[in-house]
């Protein structure tokens, strides 16, 4: 190459790191914590339900059969995880299956519900999401928390909802989303750290439950009337139940799944 | 490429026939071997196959948006952040990336300088274009949280990014600029130069499910159900070179290579879908033996994109159809001008 070559040559790389670091932002500048989205329109005002014909339904959700043995996680990739290391696909304790939503699928009519102002958490905390299946009404704060002193990024992968996909720092102030549409079993997860994986169920009224370590759960406050109770496991997927209440009814529905 | 001298003794015949160019030269003569300008093009097709390699550990390990920005990473176009988890597979791609990017901007400026060749100029070109538009479809499917057919594209045109940088560094090979070719005509049928472009399309097809299937945008038996034809193109066109033009290095050299990589790529193929599909369906994670086997299937699908390109150069330039079926019937037989 000649003079002339050389000389455009380095002009240009000289040219380009000049609008490389005209480009560029601080790193602290990234925000933290995202405002929450915009909520649906104004519902009409919630129907009121009267306490003193109040029912309720509970019950355990068992796994028919031997529960699989969790798989292992290798968080060798990230040394700042430390978490237990076994994936939450299927947890069976003594045939009871936690995690399981479990929400009224059917029987309200065109009855609404206040959205509550209490915003519920998720927490990341040794490289997991804590809880592993979540339940919030459409248009309820979620307040995502990191307590891992490494970088998450939380990103939804929803169906009818809006997806996003955002980086959190170590210490970072909380991330508060919503979702404005009902989703079941709603994929979040974590691209820095494969493994990490959790579901969130978005439902209209506030009857829902999740099932514990125990296999309980419980959903209080029903109205009188016939419902489809349905419960949604992420691997299993999703079983359904009528149940007609009475005033004050207090029934028990338990449901089981077989091991596929 | 039969240059006029050529032309004039190359006479339609049922048989092959050998011809050695004689005086006036191809026209690729006048441009004079550039030895630094052929290993930075052989250099440039190097580190984009790297970029490659790159590119599939990000797909493989489930690390395409650990990084939620673009350009920037986590708001910063030159700070390198933390090289944990998926982030050390996304930006160290995007970093190679960017590094080819640059040499693909000098190898332009470089060839436009250098260059007589007028279509090695707009190749040249070509490639920048193709660089800068592989760059905005990452970006792209980074923003819009990896659509199948973005990433799909982003695939695809990375490989053929890279048969343009190998076509590149062939074109500015010593034996490309200096060696005077042994020509040999080909009357068969199909030709060899047909056979070699269709490898190239089942090869780009396979490619091109290959992705869509990789990026979760179709199912994985259009790809193995391809797998069988793209078998059979390229063992008919390798085998016919090897049969008929051993005699010919420059065509015998692909042509073996490309059976090499086909059976490799076969068996990796094989590999790929028992890790990942077979036994990988309920993985939490992306397991060692998946992601190998994967990039490594990728990798040599490259490999075998390349080298049936290099096939189809070479094949164009050594073992043309005769003049007699390229001009059509009606508009005269070859005349001495």
């Amino acid at each position: 190459m000649n003079k002339k070559t050389w000389i455009s040559l380095i002009g240009l790389v000289c040219l380009g790191l000049a609008m490389l670091t005209g480009c560029s932002k601080k790193e602290e500048a990234q925000p933290t914590a995202a405002a929450p989205e915009a909520a649906a329109p104004a519902a009409p005002a919630a129907t009121p339900i009267d306490p003193a014909t109040a029912a309720s339904v509970s019950g355990t959700v068992k796994l028919d059969g031997a529960a699989p043995k969790p798989a292992k996680i290798d968080m060798s990739q990230d040394a700042a995880c430390k978490g237990a290391n076994t994936a939450e696909t299927i947890v069976a304790d003594g045939g009871n299956l936690a995690n399981v939503f479990v929400y009224v699928k059917d029987g309200l009519g065109t009855r609404t519900f206040d959205v509550p102002t209490t915003a519920v958490t998720i927490d990341q905390q040794g490289c997991k999401y804590h809880p592993h299946v979540l339940g919030v009404m459409t248009g309820q704060n979620i307040d995502i928390k990191n307590d891992d002193q490494t970088t998450h990024n939380i990103h939804p992968t929803p169906a009818s909802n809006r997806e996003w996909n955002e980086s959190q720092p170590p210490n970072a102030a909380p991330i508060v989303k919503n979702f404005a549409r009902e989703e079941i079993m709603l994929p979040v997860k974590c691209n820095q750290h494969p493994w990490m994986r959790m579901y969130i169920n978005v439902v209209k009224s506030p009857f829902y439950a999740v099932t514990g370590p125990d296999g309980k759960y419980e959903i209080k406050g029903l109205p009188p009337g016939t419902y489809t109770i349905a419960f949604v496991q992420e691997k299993l997927g999703e079983q359904t139940q009528q149940v007609t209440l009475a005033a004050k009814d207090s029934k028990t529905v338990d449901q089981s799944f077989k091991q596929q | 490429m039969l240059s006029e001298g050529q032309a004039k003794s190359a006479c339609p015949s049922e048989k092959s026939v050998y011809i050695h160019a004689k005086e006036p030269p191809l026209k690729a003569l006048a441009t004079p071997y550039n030895q630094a300008h052929h290993r930075f093009a052989v250099f440039t097709a190097g580190v984009t196959f790297c970029l490659l390699i790159a590119g599939a550990l990000v797909t493989s390990n489930d690390a395409g948006l650990s990084v939620p920005d673009w350009p920037t990473s986590f708001g910063s176009i030159y700070k390198i952040p933390h090289m944990v988890g998926g982030v050390r597979f996304e930006h160290t791609h995007r970093m190679v990336a960017e590094f080819v990017g640059l040499l693909t901007i000098v190898l332009a400026v470089w060839t436009w300088r250098v260059e007589k060749r007028r279509w090695m100029k707009a190749l040249a070109v070509g490639a920048l274009g193709t660089v800068v538009a592989q760059g905005v479809l990452g970006g792209l499917t980074v923003l819009f949280y990896l659509p199948p057919p973005i990433s799909s594209a982003h695939a695809a045109l990375a490989q053929t990014f890279f048969c343009i940088a190998v076509a590149i560094a062939v074109f500015t090979g010593r034996r490309w600029v200096e060696e005077v070719p042994q020509v040999e005509l080909d009357s068969r049928r199909p030709s060899l130069i047909t056979l070699s472009l269709l490898s190239i399309f089942v090869l780009y097809v396979q490619l091109i499910l290959g992705a869509m299937f990789r990026h979760h945008g179709m199912s994985w038996w259009p790809h193995v159900m391809n797998a069988p034809v793209v078998a059979l193109v390229l063992t008919w066109t390798a085998v016919r070179a090897l049969a008929v033009y051993s005699k010919i290095e420059a065509v015998r050299r692909p042509a073996i290579l490309l059976l090499g990589l086909l059976i490799t790529q076969l068996c990796l193929g094989f590999v790929a879908f028992l890790t990942r599909v077979a036994w990988g369906r309920e993985a939490v994670q992306p397991e060692l033996p998946m992601v190998m086997s994967t990039v490594a299937h990728v990798a040599v699908g490259a490999l075998l994109l390349a080298t049936a390109v290099v096939l189809a150069i070479q094949v164009w330039r050594h073992v043309p159809v005769s003049f007699g079926e390229r001009v059509p019937e009606g508009e005269g037989s070859p005349v001495a001008a």
